[in-house]
């Protein structure tokens, strides 16, 4: 861990960034409902969300953009928004703005100078987005993704112990998706404790140490991947259908074996597929195919919108 | 707030905006003040009428002289210079970039409103400049004799210059904060300037209630204080409220500004 994050956060296990009942509403919209965070150093953790669920709003409150209507949040060892501890993190709240008529480097040394940041980072920041050669441009003349890139440089731009990112990898090509990937989960390594909100599931499920997930301001999933994504289970593939789903009920009790289109899956260790293969092929089954079942974090997080969607209906309908 | 100030510095002196509304402030004050004068100098009539014309551009009078067009077109324009300094920020979304960086809310504003007092004074100094050699060139091709102003008058007249000036800008300021964008704080600030001030002051001596009115107007105490100094327009107040006036509004619209720059929720 670099001398100056470990010095700025203090013990790995405190959370460098601490929400507790965080609250905003707009009249008679609760955008944030109660949300309790925390993120240490040394952590990736992935705030996922469809649009409009309060995502940015929370983000928003944790750099003192806007100001909760209820609970409190501390980043970096401050108050959120307070100066010195705005001193120890890099945000991009939604997109990157800054400004059109400069160039990268310049729009870099505004913040620099805001920033108290010494004028040598910026040659720094630009080489680590891969922004060197066009830097010079005017920012007006960049692609979405290079304007994106420049965002994250200017999140990094102090060497930031606590980083905010939302949506980083939005406009970037597949290349530099992979960038940000591999960008992202070092900062994390080194120690930074790094609140990264993507719609790129594919990536928070490869880079994150722990995921929440917000629905209608509520945290209401919240652990490692794994945990969110529940284990692993077997599917299974055989003939007759209806004799292999009785020998597997009466092998690992009804709870652990459901039917779905043909194929199916059983809440067991994949380590007994072999044992389960065996049973199977001894009581006269043909069996086509038996693999590890794994949902993926995008199917845990849509069938999760999905309930929340028909929950939804339904209170309408009530 | 020395390094936020050399940012915000930075900002304006890169931006083609700025030097746009420059360019054409010193163009309409060398025509108005100047070439247009001289023209009708160079065609009048009579001579008693050419001396007179020919008074008012000489080095002499320049104290008072360079300042007349600011309390309405020039405050006009530096309206739009505050209110396009501090609205893009709205439209671009970088208030939310600046505020999430470092310095406190305070600091941004302060350090923009100061970079803000020094483009001003800039300009200021650039029209007296102008002025000056306008004024000069005036003299030697009319063959009058060329007697610079006192150095107080031309400290005195400057001062009032950049206040007048400043308190216009702090009004574009303060409507671009309030209205979170620099379209409809442009579009305000110039009705305000060019046009309410003006009907107030038309109708004034009818309406007993709106020639007290006018006596407290951001505007009429610009127009007062200048002509308070040998500039063109007519006073409404004397000297001593003119100056109370323009600093009280000056006041006014930076503290009004800050203070919601302050308190709202960036969205």
């Amino acid at each position: 861990m670099p001398t100056q994050i470990a010095a700025t956060l203090g013990s790995r296990t405190a959370p460098a960034l601490l929400a507790r009942g965080l609250t905003k509403r707009y009249g008679s919209v609760l955008a944030v409902d109660r949300l309790d965070l925390a993120v240490r150093p040394g952590e990736v953790y992935g705030f996922l969300g469809p649009n409009g669920a309060g995502k940015t709003t929370t983000m928003r409150m944790l750099v003192g953009l806007i100001r909760p209507t209820a609970g409190s949040a501390r980043v970096a060892g401050r108050d959120a928004g307070d100066p010195r501890g705005l001193a120890h993190v890099g945000a991009m709240v939604e997109t990157p703005a800054l400004y059109p008529y400069l160039s990268g480097r310049d729009n870099l040394a505004v913040l620099a100078g805001h920033g108290h940041v010494p004028r040598s980072r910026i040659g720094e920041v630009l080489d680590q987005v891969g922004l060197t050669d066009r830097a010079g441009d005017r920012f007006a003349g960049y692609s979405l993704g290079m304007k994106q890139r420049l965002g994250v440089g200017a999140a990094l731009l102090k060497d930031p112990s606590v980083l905010i990112l939302d949506e980083p990898t939005n406009g970037l090509d597949p290349a530099g998706i992979a960038d940000m990937r591999v960008m992202v989960r070092r900062l994390g390594d080194e120690g930074r404790a790094v609140l990264l909100s993507s719609h790129q599931l594919g990536d928070v499920e490869q880079i994150c140490d722990r995921v929440g997930v917000i629905l209608h301001g509520r945290l209401v999933a919240e652990g490692t991947v794994d945990e969110i994504r529940g284990g692993a289970g077997l599917a299974v593939v055989a003939t007759p259908d209806e004799m292999a789903r009785a020998r597997l009920t009466e092998l690992l009790g009804a709870g652990a074996v459901s039917s779905e289109d043909g194929v199916i899956r059983l809440r067991v260790d994949p380590e007994r597929a072999p044992e389960i293969n065996r049973a199977l092929v001894a009581a006269g089954i043909d069996v086509h195919e038996l693999r590890r079942d794994e949902r993926s974090l995008e199917e845990v997080f849509l069938a999760m919108s999905a309930g929340d969607r028909d929950e939804e209906e339904r209170s309408h309908a009530a | 707030m020395p390094h936020s100030y050399t940012a915000e510095m930075t900002k304006l002196v890169k931006r083609p905006a700025v030097w746009v509304v420059f360019a054409l402030w010193l163009t309409l004050m060398l025509s108005f003040s100047y070439v247009f004068p001289y023209v009708g100098y160079r065609s009048a009539g009579n001579a008693r009428e050419a001396a007179g014309i020919l008074a008012r551009l000489l080095p002499s009078r320049l104290p008072g002289h360079a300042i007349s067009g600011f309390p309405l077109w020039g405050g006009a324009l530096i309206v739009v210079l505050g209110a396009l300094c501090l609205g893009s920020e709205y439209g671009w979304g970088t208030v939310k970039t600046l505020l999430s960086f470092r310095p406190g809310r305070l600091t941004v504003y302060g350090s923009q409103i100061a970079a803000l007092a020094t483009a001003v004074a800039a300009l200021v100094l650039a029209a007296f400049a102008l002025s000056g050699l306008s004024s000069i060139l005036i003299a030697g091709s009319a063959g009058a004799s060329i007697t610079g102003p006192g150095p107080l008058d031309l400290v005195q007249s400057m001062a009032a210059g950049w206040l007048v000036l400043f308190m216009w800008c702090l009004f574009g300021v303060c409507l671009a904060v309030l209205f979170r964008g620099p379209a409809l704080a442009i579009g305000l600030g110039l009705v305000w300037v060019l046009a309410v001030e003006n009907l107030i002051r038309a109708v004034a001596p009818l309406i007993g209630v709106l020639s007290t009115v006018e006596k407290v107007l951001p505007g009429a105490g610009a127009t007062s204080l200048v002509a308070a100094l040998g500039g063109g327009g007519a006073a409404v107040v004397g000297e001593g409220q003119a100056l109370a006036v323009v600093a009280l509004y000056l006041a006014l619209f930076g503290t009004a500004g800050a203070a919601v720059w302050l308190r709202r929720d960036v969205q």
